[in-house]
């Protein structure tokens, strides 16, 4: 009996949180029913005139959605990758390390990206890939002609990758380095008495002691094969880099809230996300069935 | 032999030394370039002189910042953001965290019921729609309001508090203690690394979103630094853009005014290099921390 009033407080506890994540997390997912809407901004949502699936027939019929589908794919990919490479290799290198001053001296410098906005990196970028910019000057050494660099299609999708790669790689090495640190000193001093170089230590001890993270951590990011960054991209593109930048996430602002056709913009965020959905559960079933990873 | 392996040795380690050192100063010359360019004479900026160190060394950017009131409305509403943004998500965090560390009946609900909509969201005009149909718009509620949970920080402190000893709960317990005394006597005080690591998280986040206050702000005067800094620094207004020219795109582009804009990303970047030594103390305990379970 006296355990029901503990639970009483728990749930009271829990109340206001669990409110708010209804208003603003549970209430928008009901919101989706906009995509089978002819929305019109200013009317009640129940006023609204269905559209059935005219939305999506639309969104399968204009050109644009086969290329921002390609681009969000492409860049996402292409970060994903890059996200799981550059961060490994950079987590050995460091683990070789032996001088300590020097790893946190590295560590320091290489995690401080991720913790600025896209807002002030874009603008970091945008400046130094300028025409005159000092990407430009490199460029001009090597006597080639400057670059327009932000509205080349050429250059947009790699330079998107590269800057998302600066940004992240850093932080990203944390949790491999975690797990190298994890793994049994005795391994290595057994391995030194019985004669291992340096490379058969890599190959035979370190390697396998970090492949459940790598795998783990790849699988977990299959869910996010279509989130390509909206923020970067957003502060990074311009209409000239339309065709190979623009991707769904960004699409679907201009389409909702600059052009206001909601129940467009809607029915393809409702697209991606039933794909996103459908990637999560497979990532997440994978990451049990391989890694034993649990969410809690 | 064993003499050829350490020259073997030396040169694995020298290369390895090289090349973290260049990858280090790749990673920061980016911002070390901005604070130059922010530091430097307009023309000199602009024709692209600066590399290193600044030209034409002036503060005069700085000034015109100073004099900016605009600017400064902006930095105002980032701080109260994330002073108002950072308190809600901290309480909130303590508080769900707190009974979810026990085992009671409903608990796995409210698990799945978090891990859902962490996992899953309605996307942005649904949530867009919500917002303004509250009448939150040009408010600073509607920049804290729509993530006052944070529910990856909830599940962080949840395992916290789960590793805490549990004689000291039963000995609270049995001084009769009550579970709101027991939160804000045993746990909080035990949990303050854990607390802080998350709470610069949330600070850190909610200094550096722009997006909600560029869809939820209609009056510049409400944009939050970041927002502001992203209208004008990165001036993209697709429908404007759009009826440009090629050429005359590429004209706005070159007269864009760097020395400035750079003074204000620095200016922008500046509290979270004050607060970096204390995130760098605690986050890689904050992340290890997350992942060790019971």
């Amino acid at each position: 009996m006296k355990n029901k009033g503990l639970w009483m407080h728990y749930h009271l506890m829990l109340l206001p949180g669990a409110i708010l994540l209804f208003i603003f997390n549970i209430v928008p997912m009901f919101g989706i029913a906009i995509a089978f809407q002819d929305f019109v901004p200013g009317k009640l949502f129940w006023k609204q005139r269905w559209a059935g699936l005219a939305n999506f027939e639309f969104m399968l019929q204009i050109p644009d959605s086969r290329q921002i589908f390609m681009n969000t794919l492409v860049i996402a990919s292409l970060k994903i990758v890059a996200g799981i490479v550059i961060p490994v290799t950079f987590a050995l290198l460091l683990h070789e390390v032996r001088t300590r001053w020097f790893k946190r001296w590295v560590q320091t410098i290489v995690y401080l990206p991720h913790f600025m906005s896209w807002v002030i990196l874009s603008g970091i970028i945008l400046t130094m890939f300028s025409l005159d910019g000092i990407v430009n000057q490199v460029v001009t050494l090597f006597g080639a002609k400057p670059i327009m660099f932000m509205a080349s299609n050429t250059w947009f999708r790699p330079i998107v990758v590269a800057c998302d790669t600066w940004k992240e790689f850093g932080f990203g090495t944390i949790i491999y380095l975690a797990a190298l640190t994890g793994i049994n000193p005795a391994l290595y001093e057994a391995a030194e008495i019985d004669g291992a170089s340096r490379l058969q230590k890599l190959r035979y001890i370190t390697l396998p002691g970090i492949t459940t993270t790598v795998v783990l951590l790849s699988t977990l990011s299959l869910g996010n094969v279509l989130n390509a960054g909206f923020d970067q991209i957003f502060t990074l593109y311009n209409p000239l880099v339309y065709s190979t930048g623009d991707i769904i996430d960004t699409y679907v602002y201009r389409l909702g809230l600059i052009q206001m056709q909601y129940g467009l913009a809607t029915a393809i965020g409702l697209f991606k996300s039933v794909i996103a959905i459908v990637l999560i559960v497979i990532s997440y079933r994978l990451a049990y069935k391989f890694a034993n990873y649990r969410i809690f | 032999m064993v003499r050829s392996q350490s020259v073997g040795a030396r040169l694995a380690d020298t290369s390895i030394f090289v090349v973290l050192t260049v990858a280090a100063l790749l990673c920061l010359y980016p911002l070390w370039y901005t604070i130059m360019l922010s530091f430097s004479d307009k023309a000199a900026a602009n024709a692209g002189f600066v590399r290193f160190w600044p030209v034409g060394f002036n503060l005069s950017s700085y000034r015109i910042i100073l004099e900016d009131a605009q600017f400064f409305r902006a930095f105002g509403v980032s701080v109260k953001r994330v002073l108002l943004g950072g308190a809600i998500n901290l309480i909130l965090t303590v508080l769900m965290a707190y009974p979810l560390s026990k085992a009671f009946p409903g608990r796995h609900t409210y698990m799945w019921y978090m891990v859902f909509c962490m996992l899953f969201s309605g996307g942005l005009i649904p949530s867009y729609v919500v917002v303004t149909s509250l009448g939150l718009q040009n408010s600073i509620w509607a920049l804290v309001i729509p993530g006052a949970v944070p529910i990856f920080n909830v599940i962080l402190i949840m395992n916290f508090f789960r590793n805490l000893p549990k004689e000291l709960h039963e000995a609270a317990y049995v001084d009769g203690a009550g579970p709101w005394y027991t939160l804000l006597r045993i746990n909080l005080p035990l949990s303050l690394p854990g607390l802080a690591t998350v709470t610069l998280f949330s600070i850190v986040g909610h200094w550096n979103s722009f997006f909600d206050g560029l869809i939820y702000m209609s009056k510049p005067d409400n944009y939050p630094l970041q927002t502001y800094i992203q209208q004008l620094v990165i001036v993209i207004d697709p429908q404007q853009m759009q009826n440009l020219s090629t050429d005359q795109l590429i004209q706005m582009m070159k007269v864009s005014n760097k020395t400035l804009n750079s003074a204000k990303l620095v200016v922008a970047m500046i509290p979270i290099l004050l607060v970096y030594p204390f995130l760098q103390k605690y986050f890689v305990h904050g992340i290890v921390l997350g992942s060790v379970k019971e």
